[in-house]
């Protein structure tokens, strides 16, 4: 199954990725290679099988509703590339 | 005295934890051998992306306290790994040690908090010497997919460690690390130790806490042990394994005291061993089917049953992985946004359309991923996305309710599979890079294990022609460590493999 150029480009936007023009072209390429391949799902008949999301039993995991220490604030934001008055700081969202 | 001269780094974990328990070496020693022998080696293997000496000093001289605290019965009891010095892949947090994942966008990261693993692994008095190489987010076969360098094979520097723990592997192979942690999520654990002739361990899903460890595929990822022996990987993971209450999939399950003995009986009669047809293809390597089946015979003169088995959905095993880990990785990695941590490519930088933090994201996740991880992101995106979700995801996750059937069905006639852990010895660097379907193959035999949520382990069993390592895997049901590492270790101990050094 080829992939069309704006296929890819829609999938990168989708996916937050700006990719160059030779990236694209490369893409598109191997992963219409990579579709072909798992194409060979089709040649089983799963209409009667249920999915496996998890191998572990589905329970439900509960602790008490204790207040624990969490994180210093400090420490959370040595690592932000941009920092400002405790807070992470982005490029502005609204006009 | 010279620590390359000392010869300590030729020691195996279980003989230096015996020298340190009897005085004869202190933690600080050894800690300096090792980082001594690190200097003289990796220059040309490469395993390390960070040596960290002074804390692993620090580690060492605590140690060296708990011992003696233990030895004028202060404490009762020594932990087999006090003082030992262990290597960490470079996806396993460390507070405040890099963590890189091999990827440029973490290239500055200092994480914050400890893994779980590591934190069980400090208590029990444990050195850390450093951050080994990995494919960018483990997402690879042979450690050409990290941002910084491809490690070489101990055995032959022309050739890849496999991976995408090839850091860890090469590391314990080359004598510079007596254990390691990994992770595997589709064979990244045992394809490197198979590659580079070391022991490797996957455990089972929800034996060991992912805590701290840098998400991949959620469903899959699990860490697990490298050694040069049975029985020091069993004792590591005996160490790292259990429940977490910041893991809820970890489970709350005893460990089988298998997991602190050294020694096995080699006896296995009454043993059924399955040796499933669909894992000898065309195209692999000739010696390393001759040695998996000899390795099968060996476990027959020790009295264990061979018989052939199958595993008939084996072929959509690959196709099935490429699907849902690219998927979960799709999800797991849109958190890399520029903005917490790691790093930041502003919207201008790259002369595109200029829409503010949108384009951040775009420039950040564009400039910091490598091409392999872009790769999965975008398979996983368009298998998850409107329209091709049923047809690509969900078909997916239904062919895995199959694979993981047939193992069920597997384990009901036999106690343990035996199988090659990949179809080749190690290749060279280059021969893949440019194919990702060709480089996919490699983890053909180990992904299926990941998909059924199985245990496996990866040892010695033999070499090519070429002097390079062929590796073993036995495979045995969810939970069932103890039955693996049982075959194995008397495997080990009948045969040697093991023993042989590479030429480093």
């Amino acid at each position: 199954m080829a992939l069309t150029l704006s296929e890819v480009e829609h999938i990168a936007e989708l996916a937050k990725l700006s990719l160059s023009d030779e990236e694209k072209a490369r893409f598109r390429e191997q992963l219409s290679a990579i579709l072909d391949y798992v194409a060979m799902l089709n040649r089983l008949d799963t209409s009667a099988i249920p999915p496996t999301a998890t191998v572990l039993p589905l329970r439900t995991v509960l602790r008490p509703d204790e207040v624990t220490p969490s994180f210093p604030r400090e420490k959370l934001l040595a690592n932000a590339p941009d920092a400002n008055a405790g807070m992470f700081q982005v490029p502005p969202v609204l006009e | 005295m010279a620590a390359n001269e000392s010869g300590l780094h030729n020691r195996t974990l279980r003989q230096v934890s015996g020298l340190l328990r009897d005085g004869q070496v202190s933690s600080v020693e050894l800690t300096e051998a090792m980082l001594a022998r690190i200097e003289a080696v990796d220059p040309a293997i490469r395993a390390f992306i960070t040596v960290t000496p002074d804390l692993a000093l620090d580690h060492a001289r605590r140690a060296d306290e708990m011992i003696a605290h233990w030895r004028n019965g202060t404490i009762d009891t020594l932990h087999p790994l006090a003082g030992v010095p262990l290597a960490i892949k470079d996806v396993i947090l460390v507070e405040g040690v890099p963590a890189t994942c091999g990827s440029r966008i973490l290239e500055n990261f200092r994480p914050p908090f400890s893994a779980t693993v590591i934190e069980k692994l400090l208590a029990a008095g444990v050195v850390i010497l450093g951050k080994t190489n990995t494919d960018e987010f483990a997402m690879g076969s042979s450690t050409e997919n990290s941002a910084f360098f491809t490690t070489r094979n101990p055995w032959d520097t022309t050739r890849v460690p496999g991976g995408s723990s090839g850091g860890s592997a090469a590391a314990v192979a080359a004598r510079m690390a007596f254990g390691a942690l990994g992770s595997d999520t589709g064979g990244s654990i045992r394809q490197p130790a198979s590659l580079c002739g070391v022991v490797g361990i996957k455990p089972s899903y929800g034996r060991v806490s992912r805590y701290g460890l840098v998400a991949f595929a959620s469903s899959l990822d699990q860490i697990g042990p490298l050694a040069r022996t049975v029985g020091d990987a069993a004792l590591i993971l005996g160490t790292i394994a259990g429940h977490d209450p910041k893991d809820s999939t970890a489970m709350r399950l005893a460990m089988p005291d298998c997991y602190h003995r050294f020694e096995y009986a080699t006896d296995l009669k009454g043993l059924r061993v399955g040796v499933p047809k669909e894992y000898f293809i065309e195209g692999m390597q000739s010696e390393v089917e001759t040695a998996v089946r000899d390795a099968v015979k060996v476990m027959e003169s020790l009295g264990a049953e061979a018989r052939e088995v199958s595993l008939p959905h084996t072929e959509y095993a690959l196709p099935v992985y490429y699907l849902i880990a690219p998927a979960e990785a799709s999800a797991n990695l849109a958190r890399y946004d520029g903005v917490r941590y790691g790093l930041r490519v502003g919207g201008e930088g790259l002369g595109v359309r200029d829409e503010g933090l949108w384009d951040e994201y775009r420039n950040t996740r564009g400039v910091g991923f490598g091409a392999e991880v872009k790769r999965r992101i975008m398979i996983g995106t368009y298998a998850l996305s409107s329209g091709y979700y049923d047809a690509y995801y969900l078909r997916a996750q239904k062919v895995r309710t199959l694979i993981k059937g047939d193992f069920d069905a597997a384990f009901k006639e036999v106690d343990v599979i035996a199988c090659p852990v990949t179809p080749t010895t190690a290749f060279k660097i280059g021969e893949k890079a440019d194919n990702p379907l060709e480089m996919y193959l490699s983890d053909v035999f180990t992904l299926p294990a990941n998909l059924a949520g199985i245990c496996g382990i990866s040892l010695p069993c033999g070499f090519d022609t070429a002097g390079l390592p062929i590796g073993l895997q036995l495979m045995g049901p969810a939970f069932g460590e103890e039955r693996i590492l049982k075959v194995a270790a008397a495997y080990e101990a009948v045969t040697g493999w093991h023993t042989r050094p590479p030429g480093v």
